[in-house]
């Protein structure tokens, strides 16, 4: 495992133990397909961990359980019809539903296919909502604050040098110019000093 | 329905400008004033657990909640408007402070000729030189009336900056408080525009560069730089909110009062007058609020919309060309300029909403159009803005053509922390197609109509932003980039895309009735106690963030009010 600038750094992600986290929204078959799907977007590789093991499937779990997933902050007032791209997404279909429709495109032998095969059946769908909705949510997913599932001990962070959030730079911000600054990543939990509350977890 | 006791005056909005009057008026007068807000209280400490880049700045969580209310969109009247279903584009607040709590902070001041775009124009290029099918006007005030009022509007936010931009109109004061202290990529943007003869200035922001006390007394502490300003709120109260520069002044006024959750449907009237405000509260019981004065003071759109709803005033019919109310829709024309790809790191988590570096070189009228093919531009800055993961995560040098796996991977780790761009933030002209109006098919939670918004690009802005990309890409290079990839240019206007919130227009000023919603004071030129505050009274869109000439304009007519109108009731002159 490397950092942006090649200093090897210990990711506890990356041991041996497996974490069993109980799902919210799919079932296990589900579950296995999207995290399948998830590591073609963003592989393990030479240049470090990928969504698998950054726990990106959780994240999404996640995500359609809660009020994101069921589209609670979306104008879903009919009528539906299509639009230009120019007028945004039109469909009537909740994030959930998304996910749904792209497990049939992806069929249920998904998971067992090689690497290859998986690239081609993606490429396939490449320009599908669903598609961009799952590439978006892998980065979330790989990037976003552990709290919501992904980021698993921060190794999204790690790979690209970036520290989580802080309370200060007031020291830093003018400094370090052209060299890697590259503090430890820290959680909002950490950060604040308790757990915080996130928005998939509301109502 | 219940009425509830009169007041002297009703504010509808609880954002920067509504709590701004409310303060003033507070302050300087025994008047009884209500703000009406339709969102939630807000405060610094709400802000403490607030740094996470999904909720806030992904999922959203101080916007306007698209489910109740949007607006619908089409690019011309012949098209059919569909709803926005998530806002993208632009990012309305809500809540007490509204769009004030999540800003950047940037505070540049309108150049001089803006006011004054369609003399200033003809004079130098000739009639011709005008876009066809403009529907560009003169402010009907000047720089130099509104300048007292930017100093004072500085000084109650405490604004970091350093004067001496040769583009801007003259100062009267020195900011308040110095430049913000910059990252390593707005260091290069200025030493690269220095060396091709640009004149490269601190970014103004209302993120302190050292600690504060304002003209009211109140002291805020100087920014940490933790990279959390844009679409979130200040937990240490170094970025001016209303909530914790307006807020903390309005709790010990005791003949001002902020209702939350008061959502306002209708202003009411009779005989030529305004007689109060009709809104929801959170029960969904409808309210009268009686009242003499009124004010509107909700976001840009809103403010249209309540007038439109409350058919105050004749509708802009964009067929006829006529009446005033919901024309001259802008936006804002930006661009992600040109996107550099450097060999070091740039340390971009670091930052604030608004320190950084800009130039005012193509800004305006600041350069000769004679041979372009458009008039006006763009303030270009380069910030060290903070950054975040997620939004930063993916861009790829142009090189690169895969958009996932493992080729797309390794570009985007190695491109994550050596990438940034140069934001193009430029006039938006006035056009007779582009409008708002009430849509008549969907719907609020309420059962009122949408706003539907008409609106497209012209070749004035396309030609600008090409332009100045143009321009930019020679600074990227000069800064040392090893690619530089010029942003998509615009084409249409579209929905999805993060331009700005720096809507404006509908309810625009002017010189004389004839022309405009408002008076050059703000006040309603029918109704004579309705005032409309805001940028919805802009008759176009100038460059830069319009926040400060808010204020400003805010201040104007809030000592208008006290000083004549209250002596005097009816239209100002």
């Amino acid at each position: 495992m490397f950092t942006l600038h090649r200093t090897p750094m210990v990711v506890h992600a990356q041991s041996a133990r497996k974490i069993r986290v109980p799902l919210r929204f799919f079932d296990e078959r589900e579950a296995l397909i999207i995290s399948a799907a998830t590591a073609r977007i963003f592989p393990s590789d030479a240049n470090g961990p990928g969504a698998t093991e950054g726990g990106v499937v959780i994240y999404i779990d996640r995500q359609l359980a809660g009020p994101y997933g069921r589209d609670r902050y979306r104008y879903t007032q009919p009528p539906f019809e299509d639009g230009l791209p120019e007028q945004g997404y039109q469909g009537k279909a909740t994030p959930r539903e998304v996910y749904r429709e792209g497990l049939v495109l992806l069929g249920q032998d998904f998971e067992g296919m090689t690497p290859a095969a998986q690239d081609a059946k993606l490429k396939g769908i490449e320009t599908t909502y669903f598609f961009r909705m799952l590439r978006q949510h892998t980065i979330e997913g790989m990037f976003s604050d552990p709290m919501h599932g992904g980021n698993a001990d921060m190794i999204g962070w790690q790979m690209i040098g970036y520290p989580g959030p802080y309370m200060s730079w007031g020291e830093h911000i003018d400094q370090h110019y052209g060299k890697p600054f590259r503090p430890k990543p820290r959680s909002l939990r950490e950060v604040v000093g308790h757990p915080v509350k996130p928005s998939e977890d509301a109502e | 329905m219940k009425t509830l006791p009169r007041m002297d005056v009703a504010i509808i909005g609880g954002g920067w400008s509504g709590l701004l009057m409310a303060k003033e008026l507070g302050a300087r007068t025994g008047l009884s004033v209500v703000v009406l807000e339709r969102g939630g209280p807000r405060k610094t400490a709400d802000y403490f657990d607030g740094m996470d880049e999904l909720d806030y700045q992904i999922r959203l969580r101080l916007m306007q909640d698209a489910s109740k209310e949007t607006v619908t969109f089409r690019h011309t009247s012949k098209d059919r408007a569909l709803p926005v279903r998530q806002f993208s584009s632009f990012l309305p607040g809500t809540g007490v402070g509204g769009a004030g709590e999540h800003w950047n902070g940037c505070t540049p001041r309108v150049l001089p000729d803006c006011f004054e775009i369609v003399t200033r124009t003809v004079e130098r290029y000739g009639a011709a030189k005008l876009p066809a099918n403009h529907s560009m006007q003169d402010w009907g005030i000047t720089y130099a009336e509104l300048e007292p009022f930017y100093t004072r509007a500085e000084r109650l936010l405490g604004i970091s900056g350093k004067t001496g931009d040769p583009f801007e109109g003259p100062h009267s004061a020195e900011y308040p408080t110095p430049p913000q202290k910059i990252g390593h990529f707005p260091t290069l943007f200025r030493d690269a525009a220095r060396s091709l003869g640009y004149h490269p200035s601190p970014a103004p922001s209302a993120n302190l560069s050292q600690a504060y006390r304002n003209p009211d007394g109140i002291v805020r502490p100087a920014c940490q730089y933790c990279g959390f300003c844009e679409r979130f709120g200040c937990m240490v109260g170094a970025k001016a909110q209303p909530t914790n520069t307006l807020m903390p002044v309005i709790a010990r006024q005791k003949n001002v009062t902020v209702r939350t959750g008061a959502n306002v449907r209708r202003v009411l009237y009779k005989d030529g007058k305004t007689t109060g405000v009709s809104y929801v509260d959170v029960q969904g019981e409808e309210i009268v609020q009686p009242a003499d004065l009124v004010m509107l003071a909700s976001w840009t759109l809103n403010n249209t919309r309540l007038l439109l709803l409350s058919k105050i005033g004749e509708a802009y019919d964009a067929a006829k060309g006529t009446g005033h109310v919901g024309r001259n829709l802008t936006h804002q024309a930006t661009s992600r300029g040109v996107v550099m790809f450097f060999d070091h790191p740039l340390n971009r988590f670091m930052g604030s909403g608004a320190c950084g570096v800009a130039i005012r070189d193509l800004d305006g009228d600041s350069f000769d159009h004679g041979r372009l093919d458009f008039i006006r531009g763009a303030y270009i800055a380069a910030w060290s803005r903070g950054y975040p993961p997620i939004g930063g995560f993916g861009a790829v040098p142009p090189s690169v053509k895969a958009t996932w796996g493992s080729e797309w991977k390794k570009a985007a780790i190695d491109a994550f922390d050596c990438t940034s761009n140069l934001g193009i933030s430029g006039e938006h002209l006035a056009y007779r197609t582009n409008y708002m109006d009430l849509d008549p098919t969907y719907r609020d939670a309420n059962g009122d109509p949408l706003l539907r918004m008409t609106m497209d690009w012209n070749d004035n802005e396309r030609n600008m932003i090409a332009y100045l990309t143009s321009k930019m890409a020679e600074v990227g290079r000069a800064m040392g980039a090893r690619e530089v990839a010029a942003a998509a240019l615009p084409r249409r206007y579209d929905v999805n895309t993060y331009k700005s919130t720096h809507l404006q227009g509908g309810t625009i000023m002017g010189a004389n009735p004839g022309n405009s919603v408002v008076n050059t004071w703000l006040q309603h030129w029918q109704m004579s106690n309705l005032f409309v505050l805001g940028a919805s009274t802009f008759p176009q869109n100038p460059s830069g963030n319009p926040t400060l000439t808010i204020l400003a304009q805010t201040l104007r007519t809030a000592d208008a009010i006290v000083d004549r109108y209250l002596k005097r009731p009816g239209l100002l002159v």
